[in-house]
């Protein structure tokens, strides 16, 4: 099974209703698949940290909820985790990578280099899917870390897994 | 340019509008932003259905969002201030893009920082948040200045199907601490309990 239709199984299995995402070229297919889905809200963000704001008033409301982002936009979501932290709000966070894997756009480096350090210094546990068939069982771990007693996680898509990019 | 002195002469009082708007409904979910709208709501009667936010600046009306598309069937209200809504003004284009029909807004905006000294916020120059709002999308948008014009959006506030936003253009003043509790989970806990029953916690 693609890696994406893992995601969106293991999305699906752990009752997930709404989706808020940042538009991502690695993500696309899996976005496109929540839209799609009626049993899912799919919520389109104009920065992450909007994100982490709308899983937490969703859990308030007794719906689970996931973000799907790019390794650069976690920068982005730094003092609202700290909403979660301290209310402990489930989070869970796909994070497809950039600036790790024959990168094309070096501006990618700085946040692609630290995404998972910048992580857990924030409190949010991380797992890295390398390959297709990580994807899957670490999906279900994010989920279940999560929803489970309240904790921040994250899967980390490793850039192998993308197609390589190269503005040609 | 600012206008330092502008809001000092506002008729409308922020402890006031918030007891008017939510006295008596008790089914209302309320998100309030960090800082003075925090303290007004609490002012107003602390309830479990109230989420008063002490961090997390720029996320109110975000967080107001995901309750809404959570709870269809329930008014969420989202009450907060200028500087915190200027912190996340791209959360009007989410909202108007999901657009909740349940979905109110309203900004207390006395067009300064309350809570570090007074400072002038963006909207005692040329930023106009209600106009921002309708640029972005928001289906039903009004500006409150006075007595009047917030008795005739009470309605709007509390029940035309939205998403809604005002900005209540209101005093800028030093008020009492009004604090409600601290702890995070406590507050998460009561209001899902509240909202969601024992069987969630």
């Amino acid at each position: 099974m693609d890696w994406w239709k893992q995601i969106y199984e293991a999305l699906r299995q752990a009752d997930v209703r709404q989706v808020a995402y940042v538009p991502d070229a690695g993500h696309a297919a899996l976005i496109d698949a929540c839209i799609a889905d009626a049993r899912m809200q799919a919520i389109s963000l104009t920065t992450e940290e909007e994100g982490i704001a709308v899983l937490s008033g969703a859990w308030l409301g007794g719906t689970r909820g996931a973000l799907l982002m790019q390794s650069s936009g976690v920068g982005n979501c730094i003092n609202m985790f700290s909403l979660a932290a301290t209310c402990r709000f489930p989070l869970a966070l796909f994070i497809t990578m950039r600036g790790q894997w024959h990168e094309f756009n070096p501006w990618q480096f700085p946040m692609g280099q630290a995404t998972d350090k910048h992580l857990n210094v924030a409190g949010v546990e991380t797992l890295t899917a390398d390959t297709p068939g990580d994807v899957g069982p670490m999906a279900a771990a994010t989920l279940h870390q999560a929803f489970s007693g309240g904790g921040m996680a994250a899967l980390l898509l490793h850039q192998k897994l993308m197609p390589v990019k190269t503005f040609e | 340019m600012t206008n330092q002195k502008r809001s000092e002469a506002y008729p409308l009082r922020r402890r006031q509008v918030v007891e008017q708007i939510v006295h008596g409904k008790e089914n209302l979910l309320v998100i309030a932003g960090l800082g003075s709208t925090a303290w007004d709501i609490t002012s107003a009667g602390d309830r479990d259905l109230n989420f008063p936010l002490w961090g997390a600046m720029g996320g109110a009306i975000a967080m107001g969002l995901g309750l809404a598309l959570a709870q269809p069937d329930r008014r969420v209200l989202v009450v907060t201030g200028d500087g915190e809504t200027l912190m996340g003004l791209g959360s009007f284009a989410t909202v108007a893009l999901r657009a909740p029909v349940n979905l109110s807004i309203c900004t207390f905006d006395n067009e300064h920082y309350g809570e570090t000294g007074m400072q002038s916020t963006h909207t005692s120059g040329e930023t106009d948040l209600a106009g921002v709002a309708t640029a972005c999308g928001i289906s039903v948008v009004g500006l409150v200045r006075n007595q009047a014009e917030l008795d005739a959006a009470l309605p709007d506030i509390l029940e035309t199907p939205g998403p809604v936003f005002h900005a209540i253009k209101v005093r800028a003043e030093n008020l009492d601490f009004v604090l409600p509790p601290k702890d995070g989970v406590h507050l998460k806990n009561r209001f899902r309990r509240a909202l969601l029953g024992d069987e969630v916690i």
